[in-house]
């Protein structure tokens, strides 16, 4: 069976291939990066786009880099994010944004929350982490559009430190092309009927934060 | 209805679709989610984690042998511990449909080496299915178990970490009626391969490849996509998705069903375009096949066969057939010289007090597969060889027989014990070892996301069940010198393990506390170091955990991550470490 494509269906293909958004959400292995993406690839799916997704599992989860990548538009090919291919990179750990600062388009947003996770190459002098000021000076030149955000306090002071990947997902989210209500739905689909106002009120001040 | 899947998602649900009653498997990263996932279809579907994955093959054989249709899952190195019953179930055949799941990983995400799976099919002349994202997925695993059904053959569905993790959008349909009534006919000329009846059997399998290759070359899951004749791309699985990105105008002919090849359409494909390129990833499977149909083709010259592709890479392998230059992107010079984050042994993980102990002692360490696998890494830098699973205890056996000067100390954890460990152990009994044997018991299968196994007294179907005991098992095989230990405890930990290790004896060590993380609840009180009592010897650094920080001034633990599991207290020759953070 073979299929033959108009010019016309070409011209769309590639127009719709400029149309994907891709998204890199990056931290440390517990952070809470699969629910951010979970609740994006909802969202997105709501508005009726095509949505990939891919996520890191097993070895790579414990404690290391980790890496969610969620790419939606009428018609996604990879789930990959290509080098400097990123609309937005979201990032819950300071040095994991730089760590990641290649994924980013030039004009994309960066959304960086200020915690610092030492890695234990760190605590057994094998290597150093940067100094809060080389940080934030390094981010800042990376990231021409950077939105640098303590989000952990954020979501402390709402009652739940946990919520800061959500405080993360809020400041993306005006970058991004879907309506409050779908980002409302995808919430109250991801996340458990508990955690469910915590996790409203931390979309919320994410989304406010400027 | 569409929903967001992915790949394992996706074929669990396929297996419900195509009616599957029973599921077995082993846990392995990219695989394990295809079976927690049928299992939430019960009691249309019985599941169960066995104990490896030779064991979860039979366990389907015989329900297919009796009728039903059956799927086993596992990822590409269990393939190997299930090789014996495939490459003969291919000959007896089946009379329920049968898929084997098998998922690969390229890039070595979660795994020790990078095989590919395609292989096997050739080798054992079953067909292979090859979905590229989440629907294709749901739909192979039922093409699969319909030619399976139709041939009477085994079948494989080929996955690997990026179709298997990734999501994407998948169109819901109806479970179909599980087909013919179980019962199973007595048949030796088909289903007993002694010599006289397994000849026919030979002759047969090399008929049904014929068939199916007919099938291949007219299946809709092999098709041309004719698009600038100038370029034509044969793909298959995850690598398609990059490619069709890359190369948004090329013609393509994608294959789904990549073993038996289909040799016609790749012939018309060929004619039909100016050059011709082949896209895979790992092994050059179709590209060596192409070739020795005597049509030249471009592929491993410029798409390379090492790690996983990306749509990075094949921009790159672009230009090289173009002959640009195949500029690598350069890394961005804001992440120069930043701190490496890999993975550790969590904070609280009851396997370091062991790793700590063995720090202390002389010995080599035969290691194993699972979280413990991070116990090589500094600071504890304490095993010193891994192969596959149940090697730890074999290997050591084989090192003392070799003349090993250093006494030798094989690491193994609960479920590869059970997994693989067990006849080693009772080779080490029965051929006069001594080799000390430490079972590293945390009561889970850890590393793929804590599933039961035969130690945990619950099945994958959520019923109570016998928990099987590691002492148990090592005095039947014969070992007499049996020691429970309590990880937390240090000095005791290091008594035995020095005792245990000077002994002429073979010995085995069950090391028992549960995952933290599987429990989420912490193992004692948060602990803090008082700056004013700490010396700075640094000692607690020796552990490895991510809890205790050193950035400035000196360490400190970090009270979130903590589990108060006590070790560091344990250490700490000044007494600076104490429990409880706040009054």
């Amino acid at each position: 069976m073979s299929e033959t494509r108009s010019a016309k269906a070409d011209a769309y293909e590639n127009e719709a291939e400029t149309e994907t958004k891709s998204i890199v959400l990056v931290g440390v292995g517990g952070q809470g990066i699969l629910l951010a993406s979970e609740i994006l690839a909802q969202a997105a799916m709501l508005e009726g786009y095509d949505v990939k997704t891919n996520e890191v599992h097993g070895m790579a989860q414990r404690g290391g880099s980790v890496m969610a990548q969620i790419r939606y538009g009428k018609d996604v090919k990879s789930p990959l994010v290509a080098r400097n291919g990123a609309h937005i990179l979201g990032s819950l750990e300071k040095v994991e944004a730089l760590r990641f600062s290649d994924y980013i388009r030039p004009e994309g947003l960066a959304v960086v929350s200020t915690q610092a996770i030492m890695p234990v190459t760190v605590s057994t002098n094998a290597a150093s982490y940067p100094t809060d000021a080389d940080a934030e000076d390094r981010l800042r030149r990376a990231f021409p559009r950077l939105v640098y955000i303590d989000a952990t306090r954020i979501a402390a002071d709402l009652g739940d430190i946990r919520a800061a990947n959500i405080v993360i997902l809020g400041a993306i989210s005006n970058d991004l092309d879907l309506p409050p209500a779908a980002w409302e739905k995808a919430i109250s689909l991801s996340v458990k009927e508990k955690f469910l106002e915590a996790n409203r009120r931390a979309f919320a001040a994410g989304r406010d934060y400027r | 209805m569409k929903r967001l899947m992915s790949g394992n998602e996706a074929i669990a649900r396929g297996a419900f679709e195509a009616g599957v009653t029973v599921g077995a498997g082993y846990p392995g990263t990219p695989s394990t989610e295809i079976l927690e996932n049928l299992v939430k279809y019960k009691p249309d579907v019985y599941c169960e984690w066995s104990p490896n994955e030779k064991v979860a093959f039979e366990v389907a054989a015989g329900a297919a042998l009796s009728g039903a249709r059956s799927i086993v899952t596992m990822k590409h190195v269990g393939l190997n511990v299930a090789a014996d019953p495939l490459m003969t179930l291919s000959y007896i055949s089946v009379e329920g449909g049968f898929v084997a799941c098998v998922a690969d990983d390229p890039g070595m995400h979660s795994s020790q080496n990078e095989q590919d799976t395609r292989n096997y099919a050739r080798f054992a002349k079953v067909p292979i299915f090859e979905p590229s994202d989440s629907q294709e997925a749901k739909d192979f695993l039922i093409l699969a178990m319909q030619v399976s059904e139709q041939f009477k053959t085994p079948a494989i569905l080929r996955t690997t970490t990026r179709v298997s993790h990734s999501r994407s959008l998948v169109e819901i349909g109806e479970r179909a009626s599980p087909g013919k009534s179980v019962g199973f006919t007595k048949n030796p000329s088909r289903f007993v391969p002694i010599p006289i009846w397994g000849r026919p059997m030979r002759v047969r399998i090399e008929e049904r490849l014929k068939s199916l290759q007919k099938l291949s070359e007219s299946s809709p899951v092999n098709r041309i996509q004719w698009r600038d004749r100038n370029l034509g791309i044969i793909s298959s699985s995850i690598a398609y998705q990059y490619a069709r990105e890359v190369w948004p105008d090329a013609s393509f002919l994608k294959l789904g069903m990549s073993y038996p090849f289909p040799d016609a359409l790749i012939r018309e494909f060929a004619s039909g375009v100016s050059s011709l390129l082949v896209v895979e990833e790992l092994d050059d499977f179709i590209e060596e096949h192409v070739k020795a149909l005597g049509i030249s083709c471009r592929g491993r010259d410029v798409v390379s066969g090492i790690m996983e592709l990306s749509v990075d890479r094949l921009r790159s392998s672009k230009a090289m057939l173009e002959g640009r230059d195949a500029a690598e992107p350069k890394p961005s010079p804001f992440s120069e010289g930043l701190p490496p984050r890999p993975p550790v042994l969590c904070p609280g993980c009851p396997h370091r007090g062991v790793f700590y102990a063995l720090g202390k002692e002389k010995v080599v360490v035969t290691g194993d597969i699972g979280c413990y696998s991070l116990g090589a890494f500094p600071p504890l830098n304490r095993m010193d060889s891994i192969l596959c699973m149940g090697a730890g205890i074999s290997m050591a056996h084989g090192m003392e027989k070799a003349g090993e000067p250093q006494k030798v100390v094989g690491v193994v954890g609960d479920s590869t014990f059970f997994h693989s460990g067990i006849t080693g152990l009772l080779d080490i009994a029965y051929n006069h070892g001594h080799s000390t044997i430490i079972v590293l018991d945390n009561r889970t299968t850890a590393m793929t996301g804590h599933q039961d196994h035969p130690g945990t007294g619950r099945t994958l179907m959520g019923e109570a069940t016998l928990a099987i005991k590691i002492e148990d098992i090592g005095r039947a095989c014969g070992i007499s010198r049996v020691n429970a230990i309590n990880p937390y405890n240090l000095e005791e930990t290091r008594q035995v393990i020095s005792q245990e290790i000077a002994t002429n004896e073979p010995s085995l060590i069950v090391s028992r506390a549960p995952c933290p993380l599987r429990e989420r609840k912490k193992v004692g009180e948060v602990r803090k170091i008082l700056a004013e009592e700490c010396k700075g010897c640094e000692l607690c650094l020796g552990l490895g955990c991510p809890a205790i920080e050193n950035n400035e001034g000196g360490p400190r633990i970090n009270e979130t991550l903590c589990a108060g599991c006590g070790l560091c207290q344990q250490v700490c020759p000044a007494e600076a470490i104490v429990c409880g953070v706040r009054a």
